[in-house]
């Protein structure tokens, strides 16, 4: 017999090839931790042929859409969603960041109205490999590696 | 030229504009330098929200205001406002705009016009936020470029001094990019232009060069653009006192320059720009200011709907 160290999910959503160790923020993220009534399991640190170790999200019984992933891809963008239908998956999608990221990272600029006022905050995407962001509000641009999650 | 709608359009940052946007603000000015309009805006009201210190944006917004036939209800100082009780900006300008036909507010914090507009019904136009933009000055420092050098394309135009902190200079530099101008950039390597200001230069593949001191750029030079050492910008008053007199104009610094060349400066000087040099021709910092009120006229006319 099989041990599984994840159980398999009927119906839902497994987000797989998670960067090791950033399971947790993705779950908050979502914000699978506040609104979420379904059952949630995180698996850390699984072995990986591709990226050597990997954290993997499953939700039970919710298809969650390739819009509401994508805004993972700030932090994972290695990440796929899969939708399991009957153990089975059925659709799979590789995350891709948005145009536009709003109410997910902090403005680093200390000085950027955003880090003082109550409110979202709101970046353009204005280049893609290597992630490039530019603040709508300051207007200043950073790079991927300064930026913080909310 | 496609036909240009700024009513109830907010002034946020130069770079929401294109070239043809701007070169309508520039043309509206110079009709309102050649004629008044005292009954234009009637009836108007524009909120002055200062929660900085200002002398010209704020008067000459004023100024304009009351000229064009409008009002203005203002901050005696931001320390009596509700936001010294705590009150955030944008429940601030949620109440200001009910009063108000136009908001125009400058604030410390990177981004908080944006905010304001995202908040107002009303336009906002930006008289300053933090290092970040102020838009009106750059329309008004074009229009007196374009006043004096009769083009504002393919110029040499050296921008000195405090290239860091200074908001003038980077709306500026990123303007000028539109027209192809060549940009020479003079400050103290603690205060040169920042990298973010750099990439946007480049992305408008904008020939630029760096230098430490500008004599020997000076007679390659059509405008030299100086701006103040900003001592409240510095956190040690030892680096200030280190850079405050690097850069002083004088008579001496300009025997070279050629013949359409001028200074224009944003305004307050310290030390930068010797009273000797106000009585050459080359002087063109008082005008420049001066020309604010016809600036602020065209962008409060073309925001509220005044029709000329």
């Amino acid at each position: 017999m099989r041990v599984f160290k994840v159980y398999a999910i009927k119906n839902g959503t497994v987000i797989d090839h998670i960067p090791q160790g950033k399971g947790l923020k993705i779950i908050h993220l979502l914000g699978l931790d506040k609104s979420c009534n379904n059952i949630v399991t995180l698996g850390m640190g699984f072995d990986s042929k591709r990226y050597s170790k990997k954290d993997i999200v499953k939700i039970e019984k919710r298809e969650l859409t390739a819009e509401e992933v994508n805004k993972i891809a700030v932090i994972a963008q290695t990440a796929t969603l899969n939708i399991i239908r009957n153990y089975k998956i059925v659709k799979k999608h590789q995350v891709a960041i948005p145009e536009i990221l709003e109410k997910i990272i902090r403005c680093p600029n200390p000085n950027c109205v955003t880090n003082h006022e109550p409110g979202k905050t709101k970046f353009l995407v204005i280049k893609k490999k290597p992630i490039q962001l530019h603040c709508y509000f300051c207007e200043r641009t950073f790079a991927i590696e300064e930026i913080t999650i909310q | 030229m496609a036909k240009v709608n700024f009513k109830n359009r907010d002034i946020i940052s130069i770079k929401d504009f294109s070239k043809e946007e701007i070169l309508h603000v520039l043309n509206t000015a110079k009709r309102f330098k050649e004629k008044t309009h005292p009954n234009l805006l009637k009836g108007k009201i524009l909120a002055s929200l200062f929660f900085e210190p200002s002398t010209r944006t704020r008067f000459s917004f004023e100024s304009a205001m009351e000229r064009l036939g409008g009002s203005v209800i203002t901050l005696a100082e931001a320390k009596v406002s509700s936001s010294a009780k705590g009150e955030s900006l944008s429940d601030s300008i949620r109440i200001v705009e009910k009063y108000c036909d136009a908001i125009v507010m400058r604030h410390s914090l990177e981004g908080s016009a944006r905010l304001a507009a995202e908040v107002s019904n009303n336009p906002v136009i930006n008289g300053g936020d933090g290092a970040n933009q102020h838009p009106t000055q750059t329309f008004l420092d074009l229009f007196s470029i374009l006043e004096t050098q009769k083009k504002l394309n393919c110029l040499n135009i050296a921008l000195v001094g405090d290239l860091k902190y200074g908001r003038t200079v980077h709306s500026l530099a990123y303007a000028l990019s539109l027209f192809g101008c060549r940009l020479y950039l003079v400050s103290p390597k603690s205060l040169c232009m920042p990298d973010y200001v750099l990439t946007e230069l480049k992305a408008n593949k904008t020939h630029y060069s760096e230098h430490l001191r500008p004599e020997r750029i000076m007679n390659k030079i059509d405008v030299f653009y100086a701006t103040r050492i900003q001592k409240e910008r510095f956190a040690d008053a030892i680096e200030y006192e280190k850079v405050k007199d690097v850069y002083i104009i004088n008579k001496s610094l300009l025997v070279n320059v050629k013949k359409n060349f001028r200074i224009l400066h944003p305004l307050p000087r310290v030390n930068e720009i010797n009273y000797e040099v106000d009585e050459t021709p080359y002087a063109y910092y008082f005008q420049q200011a001066s020309n604010g009120l016809w600036v602020r006229q065209a962008l409060l006319a073309l925001v509220l709907g005044g029709k000329i």
